[in-house]
C-alpha cells in the first residue's frame, strides 16, 4: 500500500517537475527550431508512455498485492495483445523517428549561400578565418603553422592569399546568414559548440569536418568546448557576436588578410635583419 | 479485456485436485524425457583451504569472488563519485582537488562502474553462480579455465588500482579513452596511467574470454535432461546472450587497447594524425582518431546491452516468483533478448553522430537504434503484464524490480531522444546524456543487482536478510537516485556541458548552481545507503534468521539442491531431471502455487498446464 503509495508521488512529482521547472532550454538563436520541437514531441510521446506505464504497474501493486487465499491468473502468452503493443510501439517509434530524420537531412546538407568559417582549434582555445574576397578558403596543413601563417594556410594556393584571419577567440557573424562551419583541429578533438545555436560538430586532427546554422539573433554568444580535450577542457571558452548586416560589414573590414599578415612579418624580418647587420 | 477476473474458477479444480505424488507410476509415458548423451563430469574437489576458497574450481565459489572483488571496486568508483559531486556541488569544500583529480576521479569511475563492476558483477559474479545451478549441472564445464578466469579478473583489477599509486596517477582521459588527448601531455595520467589502463583492459578481457566460453558452453552443452534451450530460466537466456555479445565485442576493445598501445609505446599512427603540440610537430602522422572511436563503441555499445541483457533475464524472474504468476510472453521475451542483443551490433555510431564521421550514417544509426526501442518495450510490456492479475508480494525484492521498472522505462524514454540522431545533437556531451546513461545502465541494473541480492542471499548463505533494512535501503536508493538523475536532464537542456571541471560563469549556468549542491547532497545519501546492506549482511551472517529450503517457494532448479547453501556437485547423488518450464506458477487444478521444474506431468495429472 505504502509502497504504491509513494511511487504515485514519484510520478505526480515528475510530472509536475516537468511543467513548474526553471530549467529548461537556453533561448535558441538559430534556425534550428526543429530540434526542440522534435523533443516537445518526443517529450510528449515519451513522457506519455512513462506515465502510463508507471501507472499501470502502480495500479498493479494496489489492485494484485498478495493475499494468501487468492491465486494468479494462469495465462502464458497472449499472441493477440503481444501483436496489438508491437504494431503500436513500432508505429509510435516510427513517427518519433521520421522528423528526426528529416531535420538531419537539413542538418547535413548546408545552404548554397552559406559564408564558410574555418573554425582552427588546439589545446586550449580559438581562432577563426574567413574566406576573402574570392569567396574560398585556401588548403591548410598542420606542418605549414608558423607565426607568420597562424592557420597553416599552403603559401601555393592562390584562394589562401585573401583569407582573412581573426586571430581572436570571438568570431562575429552576419545575422540571418546561413554559416558552415568548418572544423579542424591541430593536436585533440574539440567541438565548437554555442548552446543557443543547438547544433555541435567534434573538430578531429587529420580531417576537416563541418556543420551549419543560421543565427537570428543579434547579441553576444559563449562559445564552449563540447569534447573533452584534457586538462583544460573546461576552460576552453571562446565567443560570437552577431551582427546587423552593416556593423558586420564593417568589422569585416577591419580584419587582416592572409597575405597583409605575410607582409607585415617580411617586413619585420626585413627590420629584423637590418637590426642584426647594424 | 475486463481487469477482472473470475477468481472462482480458478480455484474449481483444486477441490477435486489428489492426485500430487500418487500418480508417478501410473502413466510413465507422458514423463518421458531424453536420457543424457554424455556421462556425468569428473569434478575435482578441493582437499585444502586453499583449493576450497582461493584456488578453487567450484563455479560457485568462484562466483563469490567474483562477487566480492566486484562489489571492492564498485565501493572505490562509489568514493570516487562523492568526490566528483563534491566538486560540482560543493567546489569551496573542495579545494584539494585540482582539474588533474577531478578528470582523473571521473574516468576511473566511469570505467570501474561499466567495465570492473556491473560486467565482473553481471557474468562473472551472478553468471558463475547461477548458471550451473539453474540449467542443473554439477559445474561449469572447464573448471580450471574458471578459476584462471577469476584470477586473470583479479590481477586485471590490481594493476588498475595500481594506477592510483605511479607517477602522474591513473589516466584521466575520460572511461572513452579518445584518442589524441588520452597519450598526450596535457592529459592527466598520459603515461604510466594509461599503459595501466590498457595493460588491465587486455588482462580483463583475456580472463573474461575463459570465463565467457565456461559459460556459453555450459549452457548449451551440460544442461540436465529436460531442459530444452526454451525451458530455461530468463536468467540464463539473459545472461547466455550477453556473453555471446561479450565474446564478440570484446575483441574490439582489445584491439584497440594494443594498437593504442603500441601508439604510445612505438610511436606508432593508428590512432595519431599529424599533431602540432607546443609549436612543434610530434612524430605521428597519417593515423585517424576516428577509427578508435568506431572500434571503441563496436565494443562499447554491446557492452550497454552486456549489462543489461543479464539485468533484464534477472528481472523476468525475480518478477515472476514474487507475482506468484508466470511470466507473461516467456518465448517474446526470449526473442526479444536474442533480437536485442543481434542489433546491438548494428548501432555503435548513435554515440558518434557528432564525432566528424561521414554525416550520412546518422540515417542508418538512427533507424536501427531506433528499432531496438520495440523489442525493448515489448520486454517492459511483458514485465507490467506479469504483475497484472498476479498475487504480487511487495517483499524488499519485488520493491527493487518496481524500481527497476520505473528507472529503466525513464532511461530508455531519454534513450529515444539521443538514438534520434538530430534530437541528439542539441543534447549530446551535456548532463542530459549522463542523466540518460546512468538512469538506464547504472540505477536500473543496480535495482536489478540488489533485487537479486536479497532474493539469493538465502541461497547462497542459508539465511535470511532483514526485511525491514531491506525496505530502507530500498526506498533511500530509489528516491535518492532517482532525485539525482531525473532533474539532472534538465541541465543538459540548459546546454551544460559533461566533464567540466567548474562551471564558471556562464549566464545560464549560473542557475544550475543550486542544482548542482540539491544532487551532490542526494549522491553522498545514495552512496551511504549502500552501507545499509554491507550492514544487513553482517548482521544477517552473525544472528540472521535461517533460510529454509527454497524460502520463495520458486521453481528453477537452484532452489532444489540437496543441501542449502548447495555444495560442491550442487545435486547430490542424482542431477535432476526437468518436465516443464520454471514459471508454472498459480496454475489451475494445482495443490500449490507453484510447480517445480522437476514435477513430472503425472505428478500434477489435474492440472491445466498450458506450456511444459
Amino acid at each position: 500500500m505504502h509502497a504504491g503509495i509513494i511511487f504515485l508521488l514519484v510520478i505526480i512529482g515528475s510530472v509536475l517537475f516537468h511543467i513548474f521547472t526553471p530549467w529548461y532550454w537556453t533561448d535558441i538563436a538559430s534556425n534550428w527550431g526543429g530540434m526542440d520541437d522534435t523533443i516537445t514531441l518526443t517529450f510528449w510521446v515519451g513522457g506519455g508512455v512513462f506515465v502510463a506505464v508507471c501507472l499501470f504497474m502502480i495500479y498493479c501493486v494496489f489492485k494484485y498485492s498478495h493475499k494468501e487465499d487468492r491465486r494468479a491468473e494462469y495465462k502464458p502468452e497472449d499472441k493477440k495483445l503481444e501483436k496489438i503493443l508491437t504494431w503500436a510501439t513500432t508505429l509510435g517509434v516510427a513517427a518519433l523517428l521520421a522528423p528526426g530524420l528529416i531535420i538531419w537531412n537539413q542538418y547535413v546538407n548546408v545552404p548554397k549561400n552559406a559564408i564558410e568559417v574555418d573554425v582552427m582549434a588546439w589545446q586550449w582555445g580559438w581562432q577563426y578565418r574567413l574566406p576573402g574576397a574570392d569567396g574560398k578558403l585556401g588548403t591548410t596543413q598542420v606542418r605549414n603553422i608558423a607565426d607568420n601563417n597562424p592557420f597553416g594556410i599552403n603559401p601555393d594556393d592562390p584562394f589562401g592569399r585573401d583569407d582573412i584571419m581573426v586571430e581572436s577567440d570571438v568570431i562575429n557573424l552576419e545575422n540571418n546568414r546561413p554559416v558552415k562551419i568548418l572544423l579542424r583541429s591541430v593536436d585533440v578533438l574539440h567541438n565548437w559548440y554555442v548552446p543557443q545555436f543547438r547544433a555541435k560538430m567534434d573538430a578531429v586532427p587529420g580531417t576537416v569536418t563541418f556543420y551549419w546554422f543560421e543565427p537570428n539573433k543579434v547579441g553576444e554568444y559563449e562559445v564552449l568546448c563540447a569534447e573533452y580535450c584534457g586538462v583544460g577542457h573546461y576552460a576552453m571558452r571562446g565567443g560570437v557576436e552577431v551582427q546587423d548586416k552593416a556593423d558586420y560589414e564593417v568589422w569585416l573590414s577591419e580584419q587582416e588578410t592572409f597575405e597583409q599578415l605575410s607582409a607585415r612579418y617580411e617586413k619585420l624580418n626585413v627590420d629584423g635583419n637590418k637590426l642584426a647587420k647594424k | 479485456m475486463s481487469d477482472e477476473y473470475d477468481n472462482n474458477k480458478s480455484y474449481q479444480a483444486q477441490s477435486s485436485e489428489v492426485m500430487d505424488g500418487s500418480a508417478g507410476s501410473a502413466n510413465p509415458d507422458i514423463d518421458y524425457v531424453r536420457p543424457a548423451e554424455v556421462g556425468e563430469q569428473d569434478l575435482y574437489h578441493g582437499h585444502s583451504f586453499i583449493e576450497k576458497w582461493v584456488f578453487c574450481q567450484d563455479a560457485k565459489v568462484i562466483g563469490v569472488q567474483y562477487f566480492l572483488t566486484a562489489v571492492f571496486t564498485g565501493i572505490v568508483g562509489l568514493i570516487l563519485s562523492w568526490l566528483m559531486r563534491l566538486q560540482l556541488g560543493f567546489p569551496e569544500l573542495a579545494g584539494f582537488m585540482t582539474a588533474e583529480h577531478y578528470y582523473q576521479f571521473v574516468t576511473m569511475h566511469g570505467m570501474i562502474m561499466v567495465v570492473y563492476f556491473l560486467t565482473a558483477l553481471f557474468l562473472g559474479g551472478f553468471g558463475n553462480y547461477l548458471i550451473p545451478l539453474m540449467v542443473g549441472a554439477r559445474d561449469m564445464v572447464f573448471p580450471y579455465v574458471n578459476m584462471l578466469s577469476f584470477w586473470m579478473f583479479f590481477v586485471a583489477v590490481a594493476v588498475l588500482m595500481a594506477s592510483f599509486f605511479v607517477p602522474g596517477g591513473p589516466t584521466g582521459a575520460g572511461w572513452t579513452l579518445y584518442p589524441p588527448q588520452t597519450i598526450l601531455e596535457g592529459t592527466p595520467g598520459s603515461g604510466m596511467g594509461i599503459l595501466l589502463m590498457l595493460i588491465s583492459l587486455s588482462l580483463f578481457v583475456i580472463g573474461f574470454t575463459m570465463g565467457g566460453l565456461n559459460y556459453m558452453i555450459t549452457i548449451l552443452q551440460a544442461r540436465t535432461r529436460g531442459m530444452t534451450l526454451m525451458r530455461m530460466p530468463l536468467t540464463v537466456w539473459g545472461i547466455f546472450t550477453a556473453t555471446v555479445l561479450a565474446m564478440l565485442a570484446f575483441p574490439a576493445l582489445l584491439v584497440s587497447a594494443i594498437m593504442m598501445t603500441l601508439d604510445k609505446v612505438l610511436q606508432t599512427s593508428f590512432f595519431m594524425p599529424t599533431i602540432l603540440k607546443a609549436g612543434e610537430v610530434l612524430e605521428y602522422g597519417g593515423g585517424s582518431p576516428i577509427l578508435f572511436q568506431h572500434l571503441f563503441w563496436f565494443f562499447g555499445h554491446p557492452e550497454v546491452y552486456i549489462v543489461a541483457l543479464p539485468a533484464f533475464g534477472i528481472v523476468s524472474d525475480l518478477i515472476s516468483v514474487h507475482a506468484r504468476k508466470n511470466i507473461f510472453g516467456y518465448r517474446m521475451m526470449v526473442w526479444a533478448i536474442v533480437g536485442i542483443g543481434g542489433l546491438s551490433f548494428f548501432v555503435w555510431a548513435h554515440h558518434m553522430y557528432v564525432s566528424g564521421m561521414n554525416p550520412w550514417f546518422g540515417f542508418f544509426f538512427a533507424t536501427t537504434t531506433l528499432i531496438i526501442a520495440v523489442p525493448t518495450a515489448m520486454k517492459v510490456y511483458n514485465w507490467i503484464l506479469t504483475l497484472w492479475r498476479g498475487n504480487i508480494r511487495i517483499n524488499t525484492v519485488m520493491l527493487w524490480c518496481l524500481g527497476f521498472i520505473v528507472t529503466f522505462v525513464n532511461g530508455g524514454i531519454t534513450g529515444i531522444f539521443l538514438g534520434n540522431v538530430s534530437v541528439d545533437v542539441p543534447l549530446s556531451d551535456t548532463y542530459f546524456v549522463i542523466a540518460h546513461f546512468h538512469m538506464v545502465m547504472g540505477i536500473a541494473p543496480l535495482m536489478v543487482i540488489m533485487g537479486a541480492v536479497y532474493h539469493w542471499f538465502p541461497l547462497v548463505a542459508g539465511k535470511m536478510l532483514h526485511e525491514g533494512l531491506g525496505k530502507w535501503h530500498f526506498w533511500i536508493t530509489f528516491l535518492g537516485a532517482y532525485s539525482i538523475y531525473f532533474p539532472m536532464h534538465y541541465l543538459g537542456f540548459i546546454g551544460v556541458p559533461r566533464r567540466y571541471f567548474e562551471m564558471y560563469d556562464s549566464p545560464y549556468m549560473t542557475s544550475a548552481v543550486g542544482m548542482n549542491e540539491f544532487i551532490s547532497i542526494a549522491a553522498f545519501i545514495v552512496g551511504a545507503a549502500q552501507f545499509i546492506l554491507v550492514f544487513n549482511i553482517i548482521k544477517t551472517l552473525k544472528t540472521g534468521k535461517k533460510a529454509e529450503q527454497n524460502p520463495w517457494k520458486a521453481n528453477s532448479l537452484e532452489w532444489y539442491t540437496s543441501t542449502v547453501p548447495p555444495e560442491h556437485g550442487n545435486f547430490g547423488e542424482r542431477l535432476p531431471v526437468v518436465h516443464r518450464w520454471p514459471y508454472d506458477f498459480s496454475v489451475p487444478g494445482a495443490k500449490d502455487d507453484f510447480i517445480p521444474q522437476t514435477t513430472a506431468p503425472s505428478e500434477v495429472i489435474h492440472t491445466e498446464v498450458e506450456k511444459t
